[in-house]
């Protein structure tokens, strides 16, 4: 389809960017990858008067190192954050979710920060970002602030980041020496979440001395499991079952063609187990 | 006069790449909607977003003032020359059938439907001007459940006083070719097997892969339509049926055409209308639809409701088998509508020897897309139905399904033989492709290793799905389908034109839409003539080029087509034969014709045929009283289908805790008759096989409660790629067809048909211990999961569904209320 007629800049600056959004106000949108913004404006379901590409900002891409974090810039393409060395040996929760998103093509595209902004709640970024206690940098007309992740997701594709504001790194405290493991729930390959698990533990000594647990697609935002999570500490891999039974208690997905809430609910306990005994192989 | 010949002997049975691949897989070429005019306009579509409304008005004032907007036009004010979108096929003489205008004037029956088009310079400015057109609907009440609309309670279209379009039977004790079903049934229920099942056929989308698109030029003295279809010489028969046009001032040109599966046989509105608009401007016009646009607009397939009744001894001997259809057809009788699952009529037996047979179809309208046919169009119903009930017996009489199917099937020396619904099957044999077939799958092993789950309570299960299917192809016999009220013969023509420099024009009334027809078109002129493979052009699609055809559909392009090029080719070399011998200054009676060369008998005096063309263009010396031309024409009539079978073996793994599918092998050994090109065979059997597999686990076009459909993307249209498939081992068996000379009995949709049954026998032959014996198709995990849990069929897994909501900013897909309490913080 063809979007509406929009104008179009290309900044090379933040600081260039913020003022384009400034100037165009609640008519503007941010364009990273695209994969979510160019279908909404190919079928009309948005039309803004301006768009502004952040493709051309050097400094909101790559990943480096951030001493006692990882910092990924927004506009990382996620086939970038897969094969990142930084990502795989201190995130590797992060590197095995944003693996599964889609197809190459569009993970070519797609950045983890267009992604977090989006807020698909079945999108495959927000849980690991979550599980992982990320922290968000987010700039705007009044500087830079850092929210938690835990406070990043507002609701269905609303998060922390404002009108005039951008999202410019996602800082993931490492997680050295954990294992990880993303479980993916879907019916052909290249399709979002039905549900999704990411787990990741520190194994000492056979058994679990920390975990994270997050939930992609349990309800309007990315969920963290901290019930499973604090039932997994001192477990071993044998007794998995039991701690990772609340996994779906107090959430609220959606029923769709896809499987109803009951069906998703079921799923998620069966996939944090198998997520969290994955986790502890490695 | 002799050449050096290095061609292969035969080109028949070789592996040739397709020619045409080049172009088609680069997309350098010549696809409707790459063609530009000098002054082209382009339309755009405004659609009903109501199922079922009257329209009470169109304002149109604001997108006519849109920059570049040329005109917008409603159904007035294209009412004298819109034409009507016919149906070719009245099952009964009194079929229902609602008048169906391409842009209805009063009154929407679907969702989709077109109320305006606004034609513009520029296809965006035709866009952003359709959204400023303002209808004023009144929603009337909706059908939607095809259930539902065999009480009448709601009318799809009100003035017919039903929803009921027609009934149809084929009994085998009124047409003299079995006995009475209801004794078989009544002697069943005393002392031997009935098996009652009732089957869903879900709704399908033929999800081709270039979207449709129509070019009208209608500056010259002929209207020249390009379009996406594959159907133009139907296509041109319509629009001067129906248009006012007369039939000789109408060029359809059916350039490359990216894939159709049956959804490109259709005369649709937008051809129609752009047709239309083109006339009434006097301008060259374009449409090209978007995929969201396909989706709703382009027929769909399949949607029936299959009641089923199967009979047999005790033993497993099939006695009976009553078929009684709902056939769901939309908001309209399309081209072939009514008569898809009336094309399932003799194919519910299949290869079994039923005794008494009756098949019934009602068919209704609701206010949903039109249906028509789908690759396969009612053998893969047919063939789905009984292959799922023989593995029903099977399991009730406790034994192999291999076993119940050896019991009941036509043995290889009992051919030809003519089945319960009257059809004769001239050849097959499927004691050898089942023998293959297992042995390529390791039938024994699956079975001891499914027995060693099932024993230790593995949480993934082996299930062995069998389809042992046959098919009807070749559509059709002429006089058949007289009988059958359809419109139209079931020939096919062909024409070959020996050029003076000797190359050869093929010219085909089939119409190639991927087939790779201008590839197996030119093995077999080869062959026959005795000229090189590169030296055949092949041309189609074109009412012009190709006058007379009835095009591509229901695997009837070589088992029809394939004959009639043939026999035209052996014209060329009768006609040619006279101006051989008098160039060689021999009695025609000596000559003979091998590998293109004429030679005179016992002497080393010879020509070529590529030299009687030349010769015969200059006709500077040619006997007396013969034309000066080898051209030929040829055009053929089938007496008969031709019916391919094989046999599939499927192994599926169910993982038990979430009811996800796994497909862990899959064997077809097909006997299609002789083959012209194996890797256009490999082709169609692995995509045939996809599709079908994506009709057991993948796909369903879904409406809500409004009459809107929510699979309307391919986001929740849940279409396979070549990541969701694993490697299929096919072979085959062959026994030639003898209703044509080359041997062949049609490929294209067999591994469609065969292929849905097998997958849903296995996943039902995996969790039968658990007590179920269905699962409705798409067999989602959600619907496994159930069916496992509850022990049952699962008819009912019904869910709420969303659409698109992954880019629909705004619009929760659930209540985004929605606590985190309890366990989980965010
Ligand atoms: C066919 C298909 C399948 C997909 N499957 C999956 C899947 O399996 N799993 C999955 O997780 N996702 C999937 N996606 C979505 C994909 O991950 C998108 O790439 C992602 O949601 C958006 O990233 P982007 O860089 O393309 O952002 P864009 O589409 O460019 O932008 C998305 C939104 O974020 C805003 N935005 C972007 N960057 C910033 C920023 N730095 N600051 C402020 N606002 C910003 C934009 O204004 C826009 O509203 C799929 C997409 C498609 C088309």
């Amino acid at each position: 389809m063809i979007p509406a007629a929009f104008d179009y800049v290309a900044p090379t600056s933040l600081d260039d960017a913020l003022a384009a959004l400034a100037e165009a106000g609640d008519d503007a949108k941010v364009l990273a990858g695209g994969q979510s913004l160019l279908p909404i404006l190919r079928m009309r379901l948005n039309a803004p008067e301006k768009v502004v590409d952040l493709g051309r900002i050097e400094a909101l891409r790559g990943v480096r190192d951030g001493g006692d974090h990882v910092a990924i810039g927004a506009m990382t393409p996620y086939a970038e954050v897969v094969g990142d060395a930084l990502v795989r040996e201190h995130a590797g929760l992060l590197a095995k979710a944003v693996e599964t998103v889609a197809d190459p093509q569009i993970r070519h595209r797609g950045t983890v920060g267009g992604a977090l902004v989006h807020a698909d709640p079945a999108g495959d970024v927000g849980a690991p970002v979550l599980a992982l206690d990320a922290t968000m940098v987010v700039v705007g007309p009044g500087g830079e602030r850092t929210v938690p992740a835990a406070e990043f997701f507002r609701d269905l594709f609303e998060t922390a980041v404002d009108d005039g504001e951008l999202l410019t790194e996602i800082r993931i405290p490492k997680h050295t020496g954990w294992g990880s493991a993303y479980e993916k729930f879907v019916r052909v390959s290249h399709q979002w979440s039905i549900v999704a698990v990411a787990a990741t533990v520190r194994v000492e000594g056979g058994s679990i001395a920390e975990a994270r647990v997050g939930l992609t697609n349990m309800g309007s935002t990315p969920l963290r499991a901290t019930a499973v999570e604090q039932a997994l500490v001192g477990s071993s891999a044998s007794g998995l079952a039991d701690a990772c039974a609340a996994a779906a208690e107090g959430t609220n997905p959606p029923s769709d063609l896809n499987g109803d809430a009951d069906y998703r609910r079921h799923l998620a306990t069966v996939l944090t187990r198998r997520a969290v005994q994955k986790a502890m192989e490695g | 006069m002799t050449a050096v010949d290095d061609r292969p002997t035969t080109e028949i049975g070789t592996a040739r790449r397709r020619k045409e691949d080049r172009r088609l897989v680069t997309g350098r070429t010549r696809w409707t909607d790459n063609i530009q005019l000098p002054g082209m306009l382009h339309l755009a579509m405004v659609r009903s977003p109501f199922a079922h409304a009257k329209i009470n008005g169109i304002e149109t004032a604001e997108a006519k003032g849109a920059p570049n907007v040329i005109a917008v036009m409603t159904g007035h004010d294209i009412a004298d020359i819109q034409g009507v979108n016919i149906t070719a096929w009245p099952i009964t003489p009194d079929q229902k059938s609602p008048d169906h205008l391409p842009m209805p004037l009063e009154r929407v029956a679907h969702a989709g439907e077109i109320v305006a088009v606004v034609v513009a310079r520029t296809a965006a400015a035709a866009r952003d001007a359709a959204e400023l057109v303002d209808v004023d609907y009144e929603e009337l009440p909706a059908v939607l459940d095809l259930k539902a609309a065999t009480t009448d309670e709601v009318l799809a279209h009100p003035d017919l006083g039903t929803n009921k379009s027609a009934f149809w039977q084929l009994d085998s004790k009124a047409g003299g070719t079995g006995g009475d079903i209801e004794e078989a049934i009544a002697r069943a229920r005393e002392g031997g097997i009935v098996i009652e099942r009732e089957y869903r056929q879900q709704r399908l989308i033929p999800a081709f892969m270039e979207p449709r698109s129509t070019v009208v030029d209608p500056t010259g003295e002929q209207v020249v339509m390009w379009t996406a279809t594959q159907a133009p010489h139907v296509l041109r028969f319509c629009i001067a049926a129906t248009t006012g046009l007369p039939e000789s001032k109408i060029r359809v040109i059916a350039p490359d055409v990216g894939g159709g599966f049956g959804g490109k046989l259709q005369s649709t509105p937008e051809e129609f209308i752009t047709l239309a608009v083109a006339r009434k401007l006097g301008k060259p016009c374009k449409y090209t639809e978007t995929r969201s646009e396909t989706m709703v607009s382009a027929h769909h397939g399949r949607d029936q409701w299959q009641k089923l009744t199967l009979t047999a001894e005790k033993d497993g001997t099939v006695t009976g088998l009553k078929v009684e259809l709902l056939a769901d057809l939309g908001a309209y009788a399309a081209l072939v509508g009514g008569g898809v699952p009336v094309l399932g009529a003799w194919m519910f037996n299949a290869i079994y020897k039923f005794p008494a047979y009756q098949f019934n179809t009602t068919n209704y309208y609701t206010n949903k897309t039109w249906v028509d046919a789908y690759r396969g169009a009612g053998r893969p119903e047919a063939t789905y139905a009984i292959e799922r009930l023989m593995d029903e017996l099977a399991a009730e009489v406790g034994v192999d399904p291999l076993e119940i199917r050896e019991k009941n099937w036509i043995k290889h020396d009992e051919f030809p033989f003519t089945t319960v619904a009257g059809m004769t099957y001239d050849s097959g044999n499927y004691e050898a492709a089942t023998a293959r077939a297992k042995e390529l799958f390791g039938y024994d092993e699956l079975r001891a290793e499914q027995k060693r789950r099932r024993e230790s309570g593995d949480p993934v299960q082996l299930g062995i799905g069998v389809s042992t299917f046959t098919e009807m192809c070749g559509l059709a016999p002429s006089r058949v389908l007289g009988s059958l009220n359809y419109g139209a013969g079931g020939w096919e023509s062909a024409s070959i034109r020996m050029l003076a420099t000797g190359t050869v024009e093929v010219v085909t009334g089939a119409s190639a839409h991927g087939q790779g027809h201008e590839t197996a078109w030119s093995q077999i002129v080869a062959d026959r003539l005795g000229v090189p493979f590169d030296s055949v052009e092949v041309l189609h699609g074109d009412t012009q080029i190709a006058p007379k055809g009835m095009d591509t559909y229901g695997s009837r392009s070589l088992v029809v087509g394939g004959e009639a090029l043939v026999r035209a080719a052996d014209k060329v070399i009768e006609k040619a034969k006279p101006i051989a011998a008098h160039l060689l200054e021999a009695s025609v009676d000596d000559l003979e014709f091998s590998a293109g060369q004429f030679t005179v008998k016992g002497t080393d005096k010879g020509i070529g045929i590529g030299d009687v063309a030349l010769a015969t263009f200059a006709a500077h010396n040619y006997p007396e009283g013969v034309e000066p031309s080898i051209d030929a024409d040829a055009t053929f009539d089938p007496v008969n289908f031709s019916f391919p079978h094989g046999t599939h073996l499927c192994a599926m793994e169910v993982d038990t805790e979430t009811g996800a599918t796994r497909m862990r092998k899959y064997v077809c050994v097909d006997d299609i008759g002789n083959i012209i090109n194996p890797l256009i065979v490999e082709g169609q059997v692995h995509g045939g096989l996809v599709q079908g597999i994506a009709q057991a686990l993948w796909e369903g076009a879904e409406y809500d409660d409004q009459g809107t459909l929510v699979s309307g993307s391919f986001v929740d249209y849940t279409l396979p790629t070549t990541a969701d498939t694993i490697s299929f081992v096919t072979d085959h068996t062959t026994s030639p067809a003898t209703s044509n000379s080359l041997g062949t009995k049609g490929v294209g949709e067999a591994g469609t048909i065969a292929s849905t049954p097998a997958v849903v026998n296995a996943i039902v032959d995996a969790v039968r211990q658990f007590g179920v014996d269905d699962i409705l198709m798409p067999c989602t995990p959600e619907r496994v999961w159930k069916a496992i849990r509850s022990g049952g069929g699962t008819q009912d897994a019904a869910t709420t569904p969303a659409q698109q909501a992954h880019f629909d900013e705004g619009t929760p897909n659930q209540d985004p209320a929605a606590g985190t309490t309890d366990g989980v913080v965010q």
